[in-house]
């Protein structure tokens, strides 16, 4: 009897102490995916800009002019490089935070991933041949979208069947917002698609929306792409790799539940900053502008809850360039949500929309924050997930960190002054109250920028060279003998 | 939170229930935003002269969004009193009330569009568009010379002005019967516009080949007729009534 007790103590023991085998090759597979992604992305965008620096680059061909290229760098950055990692990251987080094992099995994760990278390769040759939508971000037409809508189902059934088979009792604050990112993307892309094809055999097809009405759904589109794809899905990674790799709890509970609902709830409204002073009612335009500036809020609060986690861990900045890489991409993303408040005020965004400065604070918000928050989840993942001690070379990353931000602050710099520039140029009156300048004096005036611009993005791209070749030499390095992270638990059991 | 009353571990510990309060939250902005726009009558004002793309127009409205000319170029004109000095009056939301998609663009690395017709002429379109650096020499566009050696697929038309019709916008059945042989007559050099410019008033025709339109013919129909189908000039009491 006393034997019994104690076998069935033992084994609810064991049960409970019982390693879960987490699915981590489909993890691999999508970082693998979104380093070869960032590559193509920064590739084709160091291409786009030598083209707008020397347009004698476009060579003259349908498929290498700047119309149907630049869709290319933007789907390649935001979902190849972007949803590589989000998808990557969220299985990985959502696996550890709950103690269980990814839903669905091996094979379905596997049709997730090839599904995924089906999508972007299928898009990205559409793009160069002539198939497009017309609706920035949203450039796939209806097969490719239909296609997207159903991995993106089944992503979410993944992810959901994991949340729901969890160990643990609560579910932790990064996979609040991978589930509202995906959830929230699923609605927006659903609705900005809507349209009629011209047969059912043929690529084209008609927005179900025209004019006005198609604009505000299109921005209600784009500008939470920004907010869902790459604020909401990337501050998930931020919640649960900073604390990891600074191994210090999240500052405040208490701001996470306050970012989480504020974010959520404000982003949505924010669409219609991107059509001030045009055919839209301006009860639309001041609603936009008004949530906006809101949105400043609920956005610090994130940035001060992913900072302060830091205190008391400062120090590991000096010592671990990976967690310096999430670090500033918090600081990044403190001020492109700062910058983008600003320029949603209706008089300033009459200067700079249209021009420069929008590229510029797109890229604050896509290299300073998106990519530095991968790059900074990767260089703690890739050790990890091969089993390896480290990464092969520290000082790599931190020549990679450097180049990196200095490629940026080129960017962003040169971006600002071009776009403001531009922006004076064009409403300049001389003293006869004649416009002062033809529109393509500012084309001239802005030249120097684009290769400060260029030579920014270079910088950027040579980093990621960087980085992939760090990533290639620590995956074919010797496995880790014994692990000897600071918080060991992280191989062994957890 | 809420002096202890509500409990937010409630939703931390039940997803479906994350799940559905994160959807409300979600879908309250686009509801509000969105909805009216459909509703509310004076959202799109009613202004004479706004017509659908003729046959040809279409198709180069087609060529213009799979070139991406929207990522350099946008088609809406501020209300701001450099823009109209220097493009035109400023966009109604009417002008571009049967854009499936819309077109209005977010950057400008090339000027505005949404009225260059009629500003130069189409010899000079089409200079331009093979190579613009022969025209503005600090020009940044690429050369589009390619689109004047594709003939027009002129065989679906038919299907594209249903899909739109499907869409909304009124092409009547008598358009539809007409639309190959509208499409080539606008690109036809001495050809019999009269039909075509009734049913698609200030359509312009464009000189062509005489060997069926080219995809560069209807680029230029496109921009030729851009923003010039409301008569601004027309300032009687009929017209500005809502």
């Amino acid at each position: 009897m006393s034997d019994t007790t104690a076998m069935a103590s033992g084994h609810v023991l064991q049960r409970a102490r019982a390693p879960v085998e987490y699915n981590d090759e489909v993890v691999k597979k999508f970082m693998i995916a979104s380093m070869f992604w960032a590559i193509v992305a920064f590739s084709v965008g160091v291409y786009l800009a030598l083209e707008l620096t020397w347009p004698a680059f476009n060579l003259g061909y349908a498929f290498t002019n700047f119309g149907r290229l630049r869709p290319v760098h933007t789907s390649a950055a935001i979902f190849a490089f972007g949803g590589s990692m989000l998808f990557g990251t969220g299985i990985f987080v959502v696996q550890r935070t709950c103690r269980a094992r990814l839903y669905g099995g091996r094979a379905l994760a596997d049709f997730i991933f090839w599904g995924y990278q089906f999508f972007i390769v299928m898009a990205a040759l559409s793009y160069v041949m002539g198939y497009s939508q017309g609706r920035e971000y949203a450039e796939p037409e209806w097969h490719l979208d239909l296609w997207l809508t159903l991995v993106w189902v089944l992503f979410l059934v993944v992810y959901l069947g994991t949340l729901l088979r969890r160990e643990e009792p609560h579910i932790y604050v990064a996979n609040w917002f991978y589930l509202s990112f995906i959830i929230t993307v699923a609605m927006l892309h659903i609705g900005n698609n809507l349209a009629v094809p011209v047969s059912y055999w043929g690529a084209k097809s008609y927005s179900a929306f025209s004019g006005v009405q198609d604009a505000m759904i299109q921005w209600w589109y784009g500008h939470n792409a920004v907010g869902f794809f790459l604020t909401a899905g990337f501050l998930g990674m931020m919640y649960y790799f900073i604390p990891k790799a600074a191994d210090r709890p999240i500052y405040s509970y208490r701001l996470s539940i306050v970012h989480f609902w504020s974010l959520i709830f404000l982003y949505i409204w924010a669409g219609p900053h991107h059509l001030h002073y045009t055919a839209l009612p301006d009860w639309t335009q001041t609603l936009g502008m008004a949530f906006s500036i809101m949105l400043w809020m609920p956005s610090w609060g994130g940035m001060i809850n992913g900072l302060m986690t830091l205190s008391g861990a400062w120090d590991k900045l000096r010592t671990n360039p990976g967690l310096r890489f999430s670090v500033t991409a918090v600081g990044f993303y403190g001020m492109a949500t700062f910058e983008g408040p600003v320029m949603s005020i209706r008089s300033v965004n009459s200067l700079s929309h249209y021009t420069d400065w929008g590229i510029g604070h797109v890229h604050s918000g896509a290299l300073g924050w998106v990519a530095f928050i991968s790059f900074g989840a990767m260089y703690y993942l890739i050790p990890v997930l091969w089993k390896r001690q480290a990464m092969y070379s520290t000082k790599l990353i931190a020549w990679h960190y450097w180049i990196a931000t200095l490629g940026i602050v080129f960017y962003i710099t040169s971006m600002w002054v071009a776009g403001i520039m531009q922006g004076l140029m064009w409403r300049a009156y001389d003293s006869f109250g004649f416009l002062q300048y033809s529109f393509i004096e500012a084309v001239v005036a802005v030249h120097p920028y684009y290769v400060i611009r260029m030579t920014g993005g270079l910088c950027f791209l040579a980093g990621a060279f960087m980085m992939a070749f760090n990533m290639i030499m620590t995956i074919r390095g010797p496995k880790a003998q014994r692990i000897a992270l600071p918080h060991g638990a992280l191989l062994a059991g957890e | 939170m809420f002096n202890g009353r509500f409990n937010h571990g409630i939703i931390e510990r039940n997803a479906m229930l994350l799940l559905v309060l994160a959807l409300i939250t979600v879908s309250v902005g686009g509801i509000v935003e969105v909805v009216p726009l459909f509703t509310i009558e004076t959202t799109v004002e009613h202004v004479k002269g706004v017509r659908p793309y003729s046959p040809l127009e279409l198709v180069g409205r087609n060529i213009y969004v799979r070139e991406g000319c929207y990522v350099c170029h946008s088609q809406q004109i501020r209300g701001l009193r450099d823009e109209v000095e220097r493009y035109g009056h400023y966009s109604l939301a009417a002008e571009s009330m049967y854009d499936h998609p819309f077109q209005w663009g977010s950057k400008r690395i090339g000027p505005d569009l949404a009225r260059v017709g009629g500003r130069y002429s189409s010899d000079w379109q089409y200079g331009h568009l093979t190579h613009p650096q022969s025209l503005v020499p600090e020009s940044l566009m690429p050369s589009y010379a390619f689109l004047s050696t594709t003939v027009v697929e002129d065989a679906d038309i038919v299907a594209h002005l249903r899909a739109n019709k499907a869409v909304g916008v009124p092409y009547t059945d008598e358009e539809m019967k007409a639309a190959r042989d509208d499409l080539q007559a606008q690109a036809t050099p001495g050809a019999d516009l009269a039909a075509l410019q009734k049913r698609y008033p200030k359509a312009v025709a464009v000189p062509g080949n005489g060997h069926g339109a080219t995809e560069m013919d209807a680029l230029v129909a496109y921009l030729q007729m851009l923003g010039t189908l409301v008569n601004f000039a027309d300032t009687s009491t009929e017209s500005l009534q809502q």
